[in-house]
């Protein structure tokens, strides 16, 4: 019953969220606001993704990108064909996106640690290379060119942008409430089992490979859908998607926000987006003062934001009592 | 993919030569770089990210020493002892904090410092290409072998990196300090417990793989374009050579370095726009089949 309860509230709360955030931004009508908007979905999206497979199951991957870009260029390119509807075409995507991760995950995940980070990285890489050089289909270095049809379903116009932002907001929050059910489920307490003692794990009879395959399979999915997301956004895919400096990215907002608070990548999220948003505007640098904050991050506090606040309140209360 | 000109060029003389010591050259180069970062895994336990930002500076300092003094000597030793420095205070400063941290630190820190020294090198030297030019006496006409066409500077190119791997394997294995390090990459704690003075050893390795980076940043700033962000493909093909040769292995990692520079100028005829793919798939095979790659001794 209590698992009942806290998915309904998981929806009540993602609900509220919704109403509080994509309403006035849909009544508002700047254009700055449904653009920060979608940014947030997308690249929220594949840091909640990611941190499934590193703060739960303690897998660090190099290559999540991949399904990333994969997701947007399958997106792209169904709807480029025609004939299929928006709806059918992410469907279709994130099931595209989910074999690929089944296929990489089955042999990544056998690896621990170190190699695994870079079997992930060169399959990545690799998948870089095949879409550069596929230029028939994928339009090689310069992209998918032309622009990816929208047509409209049930009313919704991804064309208009703020049909896009509240669309985008909508699939965020119901993908977050997902993943939040996954991560409270017993899978998800196998998962953490993995991560912290995968020799007790196999010794009460879990198999660590089916588990981290499925924890694979499923962030690699969510990571298809944030690509599609962004294939809607810019209307197109390209392969910097499928980049490592991606992959880097949705590292690097993970670890601003925190691997140990569920919402922990979606505040690092917002911090990212905000500080390049406002670094580009103040000055050339950027490069100098992100580097200089992730360093005094990552040396002074050891830990992501959230972590540290978390950590920091336990402490006053275990001192209180 | 053009693969009937691959065919073709492997049965001539003259491009067999020509692209053979293309690939020698640039698999010497690569193996300067990749062996500092393999000493660096191997005794540290640290992947050092940063170290194709190393390469970069040790390209700049070159190019700004051979500008101020026409010696082509003084640019060497400027990029090889410059960079040297610019990585044992780095290694003191703020890597020196991180050992013994999971991955995801040392992949954070080095790609803050990445982030940092590219700005820096931005507003110093400006974001144009940037190259370096070669003294008079090394301005020789190509040598030609059999109808294939060789640089003279590749020649001394050859001379230079093929002197130093052959140093390095008998540094490392035939010298007390060889000995002392690769003891210290075992069990730094025993080794400590002898009377050396670890944190000097540690420091030491790092500052010698700095000084490979930022000579073989020096020696190819007049081959390659010289420009900010330089750094991130050496690295990533050093990364490749490291996991393929086997992490920690210098051996290995000549091996995979000649192998990745015969791939690059074979790769260019026969496929050129899947080079980069090709190099990622061997890595991957090497990760599936032997993950503790060619020369590693394989672990539990």
């Amino acid at each position: 019953m209590r698992t009942a309860l806290s998915w309904r509230g998981d929806v009540l709360v993602a609900a509220l969220a919704f109403v509080a955030l994509a309403v006035p931004a849909f009544a508002l009508g700047v254009s700055s606001v449904h653009d920060f908007a979608v940014r947030f979905a997308i690249f929220g999206l594949l840091a909640m993704s990611l941190n499934l497979l590193i703060g739960t199951t303690g897998l660090v991957s190099f290559g999540h990108a991949a399904f990333f870009g994969s997701g947007a260029y399958a997106f792209g390119l169904l709807m480029q064909s025609g004939g299929w509807s928006v709806p059918a075409a992410i469907l279709a995507a994130m099931a595209f996106t989910a074999v690929l991760a089944l296929a990489i995950g089955t042999l990544c995940v056998r690896l621990s640690e170190i190699y695994f980070a870079f079997l992930t990285l060169a399959f990545q890489m690799l998948i870089h290379s095949l879409v550069i050089s596929w230029v028939s289909l994928t339009g090689g270095d310069q992209g998918l060119m032309g622009g990816v049809p929208k047509p409209p379903f049930l009313g919704i116009d991804l064309g208009d942008a703020r049909h896009l932002a509240m669309f985008s907001a909508f699939c965020l929050l119901v993908s977050v409430v997902a993943l939040r059910q996954i991560v409270r489920s017993p899978f998800g307490a196998a998962l953490r089992m993995l991560r912290d003692n995968p020799e007790r794990a196999a010794f009460v009879g879990l198999s660590i490979f089916r588990y981290r395959l499925a924890a694979f399979v499923i962030a690699g999915t969510f990571a298809g859908l944030a690509g599609v997301l962004m294939s809607l956004y810019v209307s197109g895919a390209f392969p910097t998607f499928l980049y490592w400096t991606t992959s880097g990215e949705a590292i690097f907002m993970i670890m601003l926000g925190g691997i140990t608070v569920f919402l922990g990548p979606l505040v690092g999220t917002a911090i990212f987006l905000v500080l390049n948003d406002r670094i580009t505007n103040i000055t050339e640098h950027h490069g100098l003062v992100m580097g200089s904050i992730l360093l005094v991050l990552v040396l002074g506090l050891r830990k992501g934001l959230l972590d540290f606040v978390v950590d920091a309140w336990r402490e006053r209360q275990e001192k209180r009592t | 993919m053009d693969l009937g000109e691959l065919s073709s060029c492997l049965g001539s003389a003259s491009c067999l030569v020509t692209q053979v010591s293309a690939g020698l050259t640039i698999g010497l180069l690569l193996f300067l770089v990749a062996s500092g970062l393999t000493l660096i895994f191997g005794v540290l336990g640290l992947v050092n990210f940063a170290h194709g930002t190393l390469y970069m500076l040790g390209s700049y300092f070159a190019l700004t020493a051979y500008g101020a003094t026409g010696s082509f000597l003084a640019a060497m030793a400027a990029g090889a002892f410059g960079v040297a420095i610019v990585g044992l205070l780095m290694e003191r400063f703020l890597l020196s904090r991180i050992y013994g941290s999971d991955v995801l630190m040392q992949l954070l820190v080095c790609y803050a410092i990445i982030l940092i020294v590219d700005d820096l090198v931005k507003i110093i030297w400006g974001g144009d290409f940037l190259k370096m030019d070669l003294p008079d006496a090394f301005r020789q006409p190509p040598v030609i072998i059999a109808g294939g066409i060789i640089p003279y500077y590749y020649l001394i190119l050859f001379g230079i990196t093929a002197t130093i791997a052959v140093a390095l394997a008998y540094g490392m294995g035939r010298t007390r300090f060889g000995r002392t390090v690769r003891a210290a990459a075992v069990n730094p704690g025993m080794v400590g417990a002898l009377g050396i003075n670890t944190a000097a050893i540690f420091a030491a390795v790092f500052g010698i793989g700095s000084l490979l980076a930022g000579l073989a940043g020096a020696l190819s700033a007049p081959i390659r374009s010289v420009v900010p962000g330089a750094g991130v493909s050496i690295l990533i093909e050093s990364f490749i050579v490291t996991v393929i040769g086997g992490m920690g292995s210098i051996s290995g990692a000549l091996i995979a370095a000649l192998l990745i520079g015969f791939t690059r100028s074979f790769g260019s005829i026969g496929f050129p726009l899947f080079t980069e793919g090709m190099m990622f798939l061997m890595m991957a095979l090497v990760l599936l089949l032997k993950p503790s790659g060619l020369a590693g001794k394989s672990q539990a």
